[in-house]
């Protein structure tokens, strides 16, 4: 393993530094011991699988938690972030979907909230605010309206508010917390080009992302996190993407898709026309038994709302649906259900799993009419129907009665995926399974589809990532 | 100061003035200047209770105990003048006490993270039940009052009572502190979304906090006017208004999930339920159908206002970007 | 650290027997408090164990107590109806003037049951259909429902209900109980078994938790909620027949405050005012809790309106004093 270099190569000291810190939650501990140095004008990307403890350290060096132990130093002193506007004072910032996402104001205001500049009678100067917004939007290229409410902008044009902004408190540090993750692939160039002029600024900048080929284009330097622990660090010259997947999940992992062969049995679904007002237009394909369809696109491509109107949450303007030979319309997500079709969606924690119930009732949850006798419910049935899908699925928990949120989010998808099998599901629907898991997960995930199709189930893959 | 919330307000202006119209074309006597000005006087309470219920709104909480803390402070400011204190000092403490009644609501919503409808029905009935214990149940009448506590806020200065002059001063106030003032700014910022609020450096907790605590001295405020203006205090009296409150801010474009509002919106949300307040008995309606007015007008503004948002707003479902 | 496991390893069904659980529940606490009360005002007035005064004490909670059922279904689905007592006061109205008409008892109590089916529905539109949030909107039905009352009696009342409609709110079924009491006995057993035994209840409690992830399994979240809020109507206009019957009139301020006690009484029950969890069992419990410390005041010749200050306090408190303890807790460790 590289060792952590206290000074970089051209002699210059860290801006920001972490060492031994720790963190803990009740039951968990989210980080040991851990240490990150970040260099004006560099890019240091960390990497590590969920739970690995990347977003404790985010919201610890934004002054959001407080750690256990360990020292934060600023030039070399040492300091502490007691709260969020201390952080922000001390001049690091973070740019992610939260950071500064108020729709109602106006650009302007998104930028200078908390800071605005003040009259001599100490009120807000609403006219200096929208020149300082003006400068530094030209500043790094935009032309974005300082006037303009931020609900009426894309995700790109908000990332370069929070850029804006993170200039406007002179930040010294920003912390990237998965910036590409809604971005178009323009947009994303857009946003390289933008990270250059920071460095050129003299930022220092922390990375976070789970793709590989940004880390290799944009970063100086990495750092691994593995179970709430440093696993090392150096500069992105001397390392390869395999020793960093390796130092990520602590083992080889050689294939992310297992090899098949196709054997597609007779068309399950079959959609012809569909059209939607605004989201998309003339979808048709078919799907056979066995077979796993990949639905490729980029955020924003339509994808998610062809699968969600098969699914019955939006309604089609125009095209068929048939299931077998039977033509269907889908008005609920309770007819899709009935008709065999299933939808693991891409937002795990919102549309996914009931948080709050406990396992085996998130499972029967759709397979109520079964598991239950003219509307009484009956446990064991239950407790059966659960046990049979969590085992197949390997599922880690203390008991089938514990509450879903307390699992890790791999573990809730396996809980969410149950849930669908249990159904006796003949098309299942995976948006973006992978997203947001690690490359460990991700190959277990494939594994999975692969013995799901091979079972003759019809599987429906989508995702923004091209294996 | 975008476009939509200038054709929201303009819209409920222009529905102000065809409602004043019509009303005026059946009894030309409701818009002379004499009954224009008594209009808006009656209408001042409602004014200045709807502007610090909007900046609770504006924080994603709610203010039901308005109206009995508006009592409470009645009835406290009745009581020190039957014991001979100067009036300078009576408006005061009645606006201390009731930023101290917001201020309890704030703390409970802050320091414990109860619901704020929860706290504030809470309070609500515990203010009014204090009420009756400092009061044992009786009435201060107007004979028990001296002339210059009652006669300060119906005082003429230039054309208008001192107490249109007051609720001319809490708008300009209000105006100020919403638009230009770094806990103005907060309220929007906090109801509009808490969690970015956090990471912006903005307690969301005291935030809220300080629009109860705003929310109470203006009942006070009022406690004081009402009591004067009327000519008496008791256990019950303002009963129910804080829902003419809420309603008042609803129409006037608040959204009661925080973050959008404005002054001009709350001002004229509670002009046209002044209006109507007083042209029922103008047009010859029993007082009796106000309650159900009011309702309607709630329901039929918080109808509108979803339908704008929506419009706004996506119509598919997205699944939003999320962070697990 | 975790290498791979490869034997199928067994994930037991519970950790803790339910009847541990049990014991160690809100509603074992209330419980407690039951007794404990129960004996301080037998110790506190000679009056209190008459049989016939405990038997007056029940009305203190059985009318309230009917709203909260469905109400504690409400709110565990995350939605609140504030409305509960202008549909009382609508639908005694409404039989008021049937009455006038000349309408015979059992015309009466289906025309109390109807409105507030009728207002339930009304409430169920605004919220399901028209996706409104459920507390606006019943702020404004509670002032239109009532605001009806008010337009058709101003400050009159319905005096003169016939003599057999008594039997609802005055009669009793044997000895000192009265047929409220096992009314609201048989209803507490409905409800039971509607929220903790049936897959409607366990929906409830889905949508409570997360009302996406409920739509995305397939249930029909809004016809769940809607099919609650026509409850709480039908509950407040059952509610409604038996108040007119006890009181024999009807006046507009009729329940005046009653909604604040049916949530008081459904949050000392446990329920979670932000929805997900509560009990029908808890519901009863509190309303016991209630019913015996209106009962004790009333024997001590408290006032009306300072036991509202104990409701408003206990509405805060129930809430607020276990959050405080975690805090604690939490700082000492």
């Amino acid at each position: 393993m590289s060792s952590v270099s206290a000074v970089s190569e051209h002699g210059a000291a860290p801006v920001l530094s972490l060492a031994g810190i720790s963190k803990s939650f009740p039951g968990v501990r989210a980080l040991h011991d851990v240490g990150l140095e970040l260099y004006p004008g560099q890019v240091t990307a960390l990497v590590g699988e969920n739970g690995a403890g990347k977003s404790t350290i985010v919201k610890i060096l934004t002054g959001i938690y407080q750690p256990d132990a360990g020292t934060i130093r600023v030039d070399g002193q040492e300091t502490r972030f007691p709260s969020a506007a201390a952080a922000s004072l001390a001049g690091v910032t973070a740019i992610h979907q939260e950071t500064v996402l108020f729709d109602e104001l106006t650009v302007a205001e998104n930028i200078y909230l908390g800071h605005a500049p003040r009259t001599r009678w100490g009120l807000i100067d609403w006219r200096a605010m929208r020149e300082g917004a003006k400068t530094l939007l030209e500043r790094i290229g935009s032309d974005l309206d300082p006037e303009v409410r931020l609900r009426d902008l894309g995700i790109a044009s908000k990332h370069l508010v929070a850029i804006a902004r993170a200039l406007s408190i002179d930040a010294r540090v920003v912390i990237m917390d998965e910036p590409t993750a809604a971005l178009s692939h323009k947009e994303i160039h857009e946003l390289y080009a933008l990270i250059e002029r920071l460095k050129a600024e003299g930022k220092a900048i922390l990375f976070i992302s789970h793709k590989f080929d940004e880390i290799f284009r944009i970063a100086d330097r990495w750092t691994v996190f593995r179970d709430g622990q440093l696993v090392g660090a150096g500069l992105m010259r001397d390392v390869r993407e395999a020793q960093l997947v390796r130092m990520m999940v602590g083992r080889q992992v050689d294939q992310i898709f297992p090899q098949r062969e196709p054997t597609a049995g007779p068309p399950v679904l079959t959609v012809a026309g569909y059209n939607h007002p605004t989201e998309f237009a003339d979808i048709s394909f078919t799907l056979h038994r066995g077979e796993i369809l990949g639905f490729y696109g980029l955020v924003g491509a339509g994808r998610s709302e062809v699968m969600q109107a098969l699914f019955g949450l939006t309604k089609p303007s125009k095209g068929a649906c048939r299931i077998g030979d039977r033509v269907v319309v889908i008005r609920s997500t309770a007819e899709a259900i009935q008709n065999g079709i299933v939808y693991v969606p891409e937002d795990r924690g919102r549309q996914g799993a009931v948080k709050g119930l406990p396992i085996f009732q998130n499972i029967t949850l759709p397979s109520l009419a079964k598991t239950s006798r003219r509307g009484f419910l009956r446990l064991a049935e239950e407790f059966k129907l659960a046990r049979a899908y969590t085992e197949r699925l390997d599922l880690r928990a203390t008991s089938l009665d514990q509450d879903v949120g307390l699992l890790s989010g791999g573990n809730q998808q396996k809980v969410v995926i149950a849930k669908w099998l249990a159904t006796r599901p003949r098309v299942i629907i995976l948006d973006e399974p992978t997203k947001g898991i690690d490359i460990g997960s991700k190959a277990a995930v494939h594994d999975f589809m692969a013995e799901l199709a091979a079972e003759g189930l019809a599987v429906i893959m989508v995702s923004s990532e091209i294996p | 100061m975008t476009q939509l919330a200038k054709s929201r307000e303009a819209l409920l202006a222009l529905a102000i003035v065809v409602m004043t119209g019509l009303i005026a074309l059946r009894f030309p006597d409701f818009v002379t200047p004499s009954n224009l000005v008594g209009t808006f006087n009656d209408t001042s309470p409602l004014i200045i209770l709807a502007l610090g219920e909007m900046v609770v709104i504006l924080t994603k909480s709610i203010d039901l105990s308005v109206a009995a803390n508006l009592a409470l402070c009645g009835m406290v400011a009745a009581m020190m003048n039957e014991a001979g204190l100067p009036l300078p000092l009576i408006i005061l403490a009645a606006i201390m006490l009731g930023a101290v009644v917001g201020a309890i609501n704030g703390l409970l919503v802050w320091k414990l993270d109860i619901p704020s409808i929860v706290v504030t029905l809470g309070t609500m009935t515990i203010t009014r039940g204090v009420i009756f214990l400092i009061s044992g149940g009786a009435w201060i009448n107007d004979h028990q009052m001296s002339e210059l506590f009652k006669g300060f806020p119906r005082m003429s200065l230039i054309g208008l009572p001192v107490m249109s002059w007051i609720a001319i001063a809490v708008v300009v106030l209000l105006g100020v502190i919403v638009g230009r003032t770094a806990l103005g700014r907060a309220c929007f910022a906090v109801g509009g979304n808490p969690h970015a609020a956090v990471y912006t450096g903005i307690d969301v907790g005291r935030t809220q906090f300080l629009a109860f605590t705003l929310s109470g001295a203006l009942a006070g405020l009022t406690g004081y006017l009402w009591i004067a203006r009327y000519a008496v205090a008791y256990v019950d009296i303002a009963n129910g208004f804080e829902l003419d409150v809420v309603a008042a801010c609803v129409i006037g474009g608040i959204s009661i999930a925080g973050g959008i509002g404005s002054v001009s919106g709350a001002v004229l949300g509670a002009l046209f339920f002044g209006i109507i307040k007083n042209a029922l008995p103008v047009i010859g309606i029993s007082p009796f159908w106000q309650m159900a007015i009011s309702g309607t007008a709630i329901l039929i503004a918080v109808a509108v206002n979803a339908r704008e948002g929506r419009r706004a707003g996506r119509v598919i479902l997205r699944t939003a970007e999320t962070r697990s | 650290m975790t290498s791979p496991t490869v034997v199928q390893r067994q994930i037991p069904d519970r950790l803790n027997s339910p009847l541990s659980r049990a014991l160690r529940s809100w509603e074992a606490l209330l419980v407690l408090v039951v007794i404990a009360i129960f004996i301080i005002n037998s110790f506190a007035s000679p009056y209190f164990l008459d049989p016939w005064n405990l038997s007056d004490a029940t009305y203190n909670f059985t009318e309230v107590g009917m709203i909260a059922f469905p109400m504690a279904m409400l709110i565990i689905a995350g939605e609140i109806d504030l409305s509960v007592a202008s549909i009382i006061a609508l639908s005694s109205t409404a039989m008021g003037y049937a009455m006038a008409q000349g309408a015979p008892v059992p015309v009466l109590v289906l025309i109390g049951i109807a409105v507030g089916l009728a207002c339930g529905a009304f409430n169920a539109m605004l919220v399901t259909r028209m996706g409104l949030p459920s507390i606006v909107v019943t702020i404004g039905t509670m002032s239109l429902f009532r605001g009806i009352s008010y337009i058709i009696l101003g400050d009159q009342a319905y005096t003169g209900y016939p003599a057999s409609f008594a039997y609802f709110g005055q009669g009793y079924i044997w000895w000192v109980f009265t047929f409220e009491l096992l009314l609201f006995v048989l209803l507490a057993g409905a409800f039971h078994v509607l929220l903790h035994r049936t897959s409607f209840g366990r929906m409830v409690y889905a949508i409570g938790n997360n009302p996406t992830a409920a739509l995305f399994s397939g249930i029909r979240v809004a016809r769940v909620k809607a099919i609650l809020f026509l409850l709480t109507g039908v509950m407040s206009g059952v509610a409604a027949v038996c108040l007119t019957s006890r009181l024999g009139s009807t006046r507009p301020s009729i329940a005046l405050g009653w909604e604040l006690q049916a949530v008081t009484m459904v949050v000392l029950g446990g329920t979670n005012i932000l929805g997900g969890s509560g009990t029908i069992p808890g519901v009863v419990l509190a309303a016991l809790v209630m019913g015996l410390v209106t009962f004790g005041f009333g024997l001590l010749n408290v006032p009306g309106i300072v036991m509202s200050i104990f409701i408003g306090l206990l509405l805060i408190g129930v809430i607020a004093l276990p959050r405080l303890w975690s805090r604690l807790q939490a700082r000492r460790s």
